[in-house]
């Protein structure tokens, strides 16, 4: 199976070129070990009751289009991941992050933070509701734009299938100009980020809803 | 049919790092050790906005099954850290030692700049199970020093992370 992961270095995302790894990675005699293989526990009394809601963190509704986000983590072989922490963090529907370093030009909403996390059930399924994010500028090339996306990272049963990633809205415009998405060389690899309009998952008169599982890696091991 | 990773970028400061992140254990515990360092990239600046966890075994050496990450109570022992970097590239963990002959610390970093994280072992210096430890054995030996820790004082130790460079630390393909 091909590697579905981007390489470090991908020069037209010019801020790989001086953190890129130059060295080969290293294969540990023996494989990965017992730490490695395992990963943290959380409890659901860690976690808020409205966590996963990031429309209701402040009080009043933040401006923009709301929608609900859901589906499941799976491991490499399809089978659910449950009890796993799930964490989002996103720019509100101008296109701007409450992050201090963010200096586009767009306002702030003072309803929304845009950051939300849950555990996911005994299915693997998570769900968040939300407003749809803004496409934004940044300055990596001139007349640069991110397509909207919303930030996630999944823990798994392992240190080692620990994946940060992000997550697209179907028929972007942005997808063909954008070199961090575009730093994924499988085009059946790339589609797997882009979410689903879901009938479904979208509740009348309230929000749309987007279906996007998450498939997690196979350890080194697994895959022997 | 694996998800592919997207870089962490720049702006994860608001959401994925939480007040007793780097706590793993509180820092007036008399077992408390210290791991701190920074992070370079290959022009040799540190990096004011990376985000590393750690993982490890506890003192008995078994991978702990501890609730409490993210809410710690002081007492339980979750084995699980995370810090985002300063403005200078700074990051720490207040943990406990892991047993074993060989004791190590896990630690991804993730970062702008980094389509998918880097994985690495913190060792520990002085240990006797080093010399004849597999991984380390398995490295070149003139990269080596990267994966141990250097002793500042009793309970402190430094672990500076080179993503590139002449002196690049030794990262993992797990």
């Amino acid at each position: 199976m091909s590697d579905p992961h981007p390489p470090y270095l991908h020069p037209a995302y010019q801020s790989t070129a001086l953190r890129a790894p130059s060295q080969p990675l290293i294969m540990p005699a023996y494989g990965p070990d017992a730490v490695e293989l395992s990963s943290p526990v959380f409890g659901h009394a860690e976690l808020g009751t409205l966590d996963n809601d990031l429309t209701r963190q402040h009080r009043g509704e933040p401006l923009g289009e709301r929608i609900v986000v859901t589906g499941r983590v799976l491991d490499a072989s399809g089978r659910p991941v449950p009890n796993t922490l799930v964490e989002v963090w996103q720019a509100n529907a101008a296109g701007r992050y409450i992050h201090a370093r963010d200096q586009h030009p767009a306002p702030l909403d003072p309803n929304f933070t845009g950051a939300g996390r849950c555990l996911t059930d005994d299915e693997g399924r998570y769900r968040f509701v939300t407003i749809k994010p803004g496409a934004y500028p940044w300055r990596n090339h001139h007349n640069a734009w991110r397509p909207a996306h919303i930030h996630f990272s999944v823990f798994g049963t392992a240190f080692t299938q620990r994946l940060v990633t992000q997550m697209y809205f179907p028929g972007d415009p942005l997808f063909a100009f954008d070199p961090i998405f575009g730093s994924i060389a499988d085009e059946k690899a790339k589609e797997r980020l882009i979410s689903r309009l879901d009938m479904d998952t979208t509740v009348p008169e309230w929000a749309l809803g987007y279906q996007w599982d998450i498939v997690l890696g196979a350890t080194p091991t697994e895959d022997s | 049919m694996t998800t592919p990773s997207q870089t962490v970028g720049p702006f994860f400061g608001y959401a994925l790092p939480y007040g007793d992140g780097p706590r793993v254990v509180p820092e007036w515990r008399p077992d408390a050790i210290r791991i701190h360092g920074t992070v370079f990239d290959g022009a040799g600046e540190p990096l004011p906005d990376a985000l590393l966890e750690i993982w490890q075994a506890g003192p008995d050496g078994e991978v702990p099954r501890a609730v409490g990450a993210l809410a710690r109570d002081g007492h339980d022992f979750a084995g699980f850290g995370r810090c985002g970097t300063d403005a200078a590239g700074h990051y720490w963990f207040s943990t406990l030692k892991p047993g074993g002959p060989t004791p190590y610390i896990a630690l991804l970093v993730f970062a702008r700049g980094l389509l998918k994280p880097v994985i690495t072992r913190i060792y520990f210096p002085g240990e006797p199970g080093n010399a004849g430890d597999p991984v380390l054995a398995g490295v070149p030996a003139e990269r080596r020093d990267t994966l141990v820790a250097v002793r500042e004082h009793d309970r402190s130790y430094r672990f500076d992370v080179h993503l590139q460079g002449g002196q690049e630390t030794v990262f993992f393909a797990v």
